[in-house]
């Protein structure tokens, strides 16, 4: 097995030492470029993963007060300490790629192409949405951009991902699939399944495991007996890595080589992403269960503020450039939230009209009070 | 609070009709009281109080029919609580209940209003049951199908004796009912429209023709005959008889005792002790034929049938092949004279192996009688009459009488009857041989 | 026109169909080199290839996942459960995702495939291998569930399946593949969500789907010998379910008998007399009667196992019993 262990490669050796017991906040940047410019990315590349993580934030933010407003329901997960992680990642993947993720999907929506407007219609139930008001927070779809689904059971997006990449290799296609996941979900037995079908059958999927040390309320080490998640790939003999979640950079680079790779080769990987989750779970959970020192290392590694900072020290950004983009961004967030208000919300009589593709005789459309003769 | 139930005072029983109400609301009962008397599918009968108490309120007036545990009346100790609680819907007052306490009941005072509105409304209550009218209705137990085929043809389901399980009026059961009204009208027509519609019919019902209310023991009747005609494949042998030795000798028996203090014995007294003599003999037709089965009776019970206005009764004679021919006479008379007040108990209508029907008091010469179950055969007996016959090569005038057996023949067959129809004869016509 | 096993009509559409459509694909365990559990596939992998017939680990949520997810970029998968008992392992794939794609995206994707799989007990399977758990998918919108109980309707509703742009499960069962039937070679897909009256009569009306649905036709010729007139309904399409074909029977006869393989408590066959009370509640004469399984965890000793499982003997009792109820012939 000593082959298999080489096809493990971590990103770098520094991330090994993350899992140690200490969470000191000054322990954390491993993969910090420091005060050096990013490298290989041009000034606008790095200006506009600037922009994409200040609009994620912003977002994000706007719809957690949406919710406080009772104009989002349901569940809201939201990206808030995950901005680097999901535009490195976006930025990784072309148009044509396909994107399965988990329910913390509001940030890749918005990556991945979809107007910050649809997505914000789509919390607040709109016809407008990306799912015509019809999936919510946690299911998100646009067939145009290439996401082909949030989903809100844990792991169920696993399976879908393995298959969409069998139907390219079925076809000979050149696109690749992107398959997000957190690092609870490295449990099920889904992951395990797919892992080995993909491996098996040599299909074109990036497994990317979210690891914000927390599974809701349940850390990494209570729940996963090999807490270094991204060595679970050696059991399938995929070559999987960790990477900075916190370098946006960082993880565009470790993405952007597996994707490629899988595109060529059809060799599936698995990226495990580490960062922090700044709030709770959702919206609606005040994490309790954090102390206060990790909550503060949680702010501390703000990825937003401190590529801000990083960008300005390299002379890519100067602080009127930032704030230039921020205004915009906000301006984009508010435009968002107005279009949400302003759209139409679906009307009941088109409850019916996406249960079936095809419509077959005595499909029942029987509202609660009506008879059934 | 005590409530009185509907008792089930028969073996078939499954709803009573209240005939009277004996006590009336506040008396005071001590328990064994006789509290109304019930009319049930074969009699009426006195239903006594298991409790002391007072009337305090009455649930179903005289004349109603309801199924057997639905409470018809309720017990208190005097102040009425009992009333006030037991009644949803209703405050029970001392001043009502007193429903009808004349002969007329409500059942007789029904005709004349075919019943096609809802069953909870009983349009022909008798307007002094007042508080009745607040008490739910137990609903006839219906299929779906029937009522809508009652709804159709404007049969009312009070009047339908249900034949589905449980005592359920099925579809059958309506047709059967509406096909009867059908029937009866037909008959009193004296030239019937040509085509009738069922809308022509049922104003027809209003004016012409009054709908009788049967009595539980027609309603019985009527099933049990209906199922005995369908069911058992009846065959006939008639035989005459030369009840001339037999007139004479019910004279001399009468004439000694008489001087005895006896009871008189009527030919068909004797034609009972004959049948239960015959049928000693003959025990293949002392027999039953039920759910696939032949059963063979080891006594002799004879029942006797008695016309009453209400209907068919028939009393049974037990064991009367071991009974002298005035104990049958004497219990006969008794028996019948107690069917006529409805007085007769459920047992004393049940349990017979034969029966005997006797037409010839209305000079019917000869006739066929429908075999009454679970019974496998039944004597009609006609008048006796004078008739020329040849004797010897001689004219001679005896008296005869013809009589008929009707024979289940999936538990008799034809040379088993006429066996028994043989010995019968000769004894009728050797009548010593009768008492002997 | 000829006679061939139900087997053989799923084995020759199938083959069909992948001629005809280069997006249908075959997926499941042992369905190629060992040519399926039930022999169904026989002959396919040799024919068409390992890319049109895959072998799959036993990972059944893994595979029929995956099988989604092809279908949502436009294949047609068929995919083959070992038995129906196994597709529990992947129901969270089958009822939170195949049957969510197309509503809960708002239209914008759907998943085209067939789950073939087969229920029943009556083998000596025992209690893990001899379910009838139809129920579970028939009660979930977004999914379709057929059931054909001849090589004739097997043929017809396959081929109506792989026509559909949903997910199907398309139930099999045990005790029918070796059954014989006419399957004409020109036929056309059957509709899915109608039912089919397999025999007219009207005294009484019987209703099953799969092996009921012939033990019901069976039960139905013995009673016309004796002159009774027994209108049998095959379910064919449990979801959707054709509420108005039972009910017009039921408003014909009066009474009606249902025969299921599943559990009684809850079972499809509650579902069809709660509809027939629904819409045929005035004409009914007797109450709706139910012939369904013991409710036990099947088990393995044959007496016991014939003693749990209805039979045309149990629903010719149970026919004989209502049509007493409703005073037939009296």
């Amino acid at each position: 097995m000593a082959e298999t262990a080489t096809r493990s490669k971590p990103a770098g050796s520094g991330s090994k030492g993350r899992r140690g017991g200490t969470r000191s906040g000054g322990s954390r940047g491993q993969q910090s470029q420091g005060k050096t410019a990013p490298r290989a990315e041009s000034p606008e590349t790095l200006r506009d993963y600037f922009r994409q993580m200040s609009l994620i934030r912003r977002f994000e933010e706007r719809a957690a007060q949406g919710y406080t407003q009772a104009k989002v329901g349901g569940y809201c997960h939201l990206n808030l300490g995950e901005e680097a992680t999901v535009v490195g990642l976006m930025s990784a993947l072309r148009r044509s790629d396909y994107l399965f993720t988990n329910y913390r999907e509001h940030g890749y929506a918005i990556a991945k192409g979809i107007e910050p407007g649809k997505v914000m219609a789509e919390l607040y139930g709109r016809t407008t949405g990306t799912s015509k008001g019809l999936g919510g927070s946690m299911h998100m779809f646009d067939t145009e951009v290439g996401l082909l689904g949030g989903y809100g059971i844990v792991g169920g997006q696993i399976p879908l991902a393995t298959g969409a990449a069998l139907a390219i290799d079925y076809r000979g296609g050149d696109e690749v699939v992107m398959c997000q996941m957190g690092d609870g979900t490295t449990n099920i037995g889904a992951f395990h399944e797919s892992m080995n079908i993909a491996a098996l059958w040599n299909l074109p999927v990036v497994f990317v495991v979210i690891n914000n040390y927390l599974g809701m309320g349940t850390t990494v080490e209570m729940s996963s007996a090999e807490s270094e998640l991204y060595k679970r790939a050696v059991a399938y003999r995929m070559h999987g890595e960790r990477v900075d979640g916190n370098d946006v950079v960082a993880v565009q680079e470790a993405a952007g080589r597996l994707v490629e790779h899988a595109r060529k080769t059809g060799e599936p990987a698995m990226l495990e992403a580490v960062s922090h989750r700044m709030k709770g779970h959702s919206v609606v959970d005040p994490a309790k269960y954090r102390n206060s020192e990790d909550a503060e290392a949680a702010r501390e590694a703000d990825p937003v503020a401190a590529f801000r900072e990083q960008l300005i020290s390299a002379d890519v950004l100067d602080e009127d450039g930032a704030a230039e983009i921020e205004r915009a961004v906000q301006a984009d967030v508010d435009a968002a939230v107005a279009f949400a208000d302003d759209s139409p919300h679906p009307d009941p009589a088109t409850l019916f009209d996406y249960t079936y593709a095809t419509p077959v005789a005595n499909d029942s459309r029987r509202l609660p009070a009506d008879p059934v003769f | 609070m005590t409530e009185i139930h509907m008792p089930r005072l028969s073996d078939t029983m499954e709803e009573g009709v209240i005939s009277t109400w004996r006590k009336q609301v506040g008396d005071k009962i001590n328990r064994g009281d006789v509290v109304a008397d019930i009319e049930t599918d074969k009699a009426v009968m006195e239903m006594e109080a298991y409790d002391d108490g007072v009337l305090e309120k009455i649930l179903i007036a005289e004349g109603e029919t309801v199924p057997i545990g639905v409470p018809i009346g309720i017990m208190g100790d005097g102040s009425g609580a009992a009333a006030a609680a037991g009644t949803s819907g209703t405050s029970g007052g001392d001043s009502d209940g007193a429903a009808g306490g004349s002969a007329t009941t409500a059942a007789s005072s029904e005709s004349g209003s075919p019943e096609t509105a809802s069953p909870g409304t009983a349009a022909s209550r008798p307007a002094a049951a007042t508080d009745s009218d607040a008490v739910p209705r137990e609903r006839p137990k219906a299929s779906p199908l029937a009522r809508a085929v009652a709804r159709e043809k404007g049969v009312d389901l009070s009047t339908v004796t249900g034949t589905g399980p449980g005592g359920r009026i099925i579809r059958v059961d309506i047709e059967a009912a509406a096909e009867a009204t059908t029937h009866t009208e037909s008959s009193q027509q004296s030239a019937p429209e040509p085509q009738r519609t069922e809308s022509s019919e049922s104003r027809q019902q209003g004016q012409d023709l009054e709908e009788i209310p049967l009595s539980n023991i027609r309603k019985v009747t009527a099933r049990r005959l209906t199922e005995s005609k369908q069911q058992a494949p009846h065959f006939y042998l008639t035989s005459a008889v030369d009840v001339t030795d037999l007139v004479s000798f019910r004279s001399d028996l009468n004439e000694r005792l008489q001087a005895s203090g006896g009871p008189k014995v009527s030919v068909n007294d004797l034609v009972v002790k004959a049948c239960a003599t015959a049928l000693r003999a003959n025990p293949s037709v002392n027999v039953s034929f039920r759910d696939e089965k032949l059963f063979q009776h080891n006594r002799v019970h004879l029942g006797v049938a008695v016309a009453l206005d209400s209907g068919l009764v028939v009393p049974v004679i037990p064991d009367a092949d071991r009974k002298s021919v005035s104990e049958i006479a004497a219990e006969g008379k008794e028996k019948a004279e107690r069917a006529r007040d409805g007085k007769l108990k459920p047992d004393e209508m049940s349990g017979s192996t034969f029966s005997v029907s006797n037409l010839g008091m209305f000079g019917i010469e000869e006739f066929s009688a429908v075999i009454n179950p679970p019974e496998a055969a039944i004597l009609a007996v006609g008048a006796t009459r004078e008739e020329v016959q040849v004797h010897d090569g001689e004219f001679v005038v005896r008296k005869m009488m013809r009589m008929t057996l009707s024979a289940d023949h999936r538990a008799v067959d034809g040379a088993v009857g006429a066996v028994f129809m043989q010995q019968l004869t000769s004894l009728l016509q050797d009548p010593i041989r009768i008492i002997a | 026109m000829a006679v061939i096993t139900y087997r053989q009509a799923l084995h020759d559409t199938l083959r069909e169909e992948m001629l005809s459509d280069e997006n249908v694909f075959l997926i499941g365990e042992e369905i190629g080199v060992f040519e399926g559990s039930y022999k169904i596939t026989a002959g396919l992998l040799e024919e068409f290839g390992e890319k049109r017939v895959r072998d799959t680990p036993i990972a059944e949520e893994g595979f029929v996942g995956a099988a989604v997810g092809a279908a949502m970029l436009g294949l047609r998968p068929v995919v083959e459960l070992m038995t129906i008992n196994f597709s529990l392992l992947a129901l969270d794939q089958i009822v939170n995702h195949a049957a969510k794609i197309y509503g809960m995206f708002g239209g914008q994707s759907n998943a085209p495939m067939v789950l073939r799989t087969p229920g029943g007990g009556g083998q000596q399977l025992g209690a893990t291998h001899s379910q009838n758990i139809e129920l579970y998918y028939a009660f979930v919108p977004g999914l379709k569930v057929v059931a054909p109980s001849t090589p004739a309707d097997a043929r017809a509703l396959l081929k109506a399946s792989l026509a559909d742009n949903d997910p199907v499960l398309f139930l099999e069962n045990l005790a029918l593949y070796n059954t014989k039937g006419e399957v004409p070679d020109d036929m056309p897909p059957a509709e899915i969500g109608k039912a089919g009256v397999t025999r007219t009569g009207s005294d009484i009306t019987i209703i099953g789907y799969s092996r009921m649905a012939t033990v019901a036709t069976q039960v139905a010729d013995q009673l016309g010998e004796e002159g009774i007139s027994a209108e049998v309904i095959d379910l064919r399409s449990l979801r959707p379910l054709d509420r108005e074909t039972l009910v017009e029977s039921v408003r014909k006869t009066g009474c009606a008998v249902i025969a299921e393989d599943d559990w009684l408590t809850y079972g499809i066959g509650a579902e069809i007399a709660a509809s027939i009370s629904d819409g045929a509640f005035d004409y009914l004469d007797a109450p709706v009667r139910r012939v369904a399984a013991a409710e036990v965890p099947l088990p393995y000793a044959k007496p016991l196992e014939r003693a749990a499982l209805p039979s045309a003997e149990s629903l010719n009792a149970a026919v004989r019993q209502t049509l007493d109820a409703v005073g037939h012939r009296r």
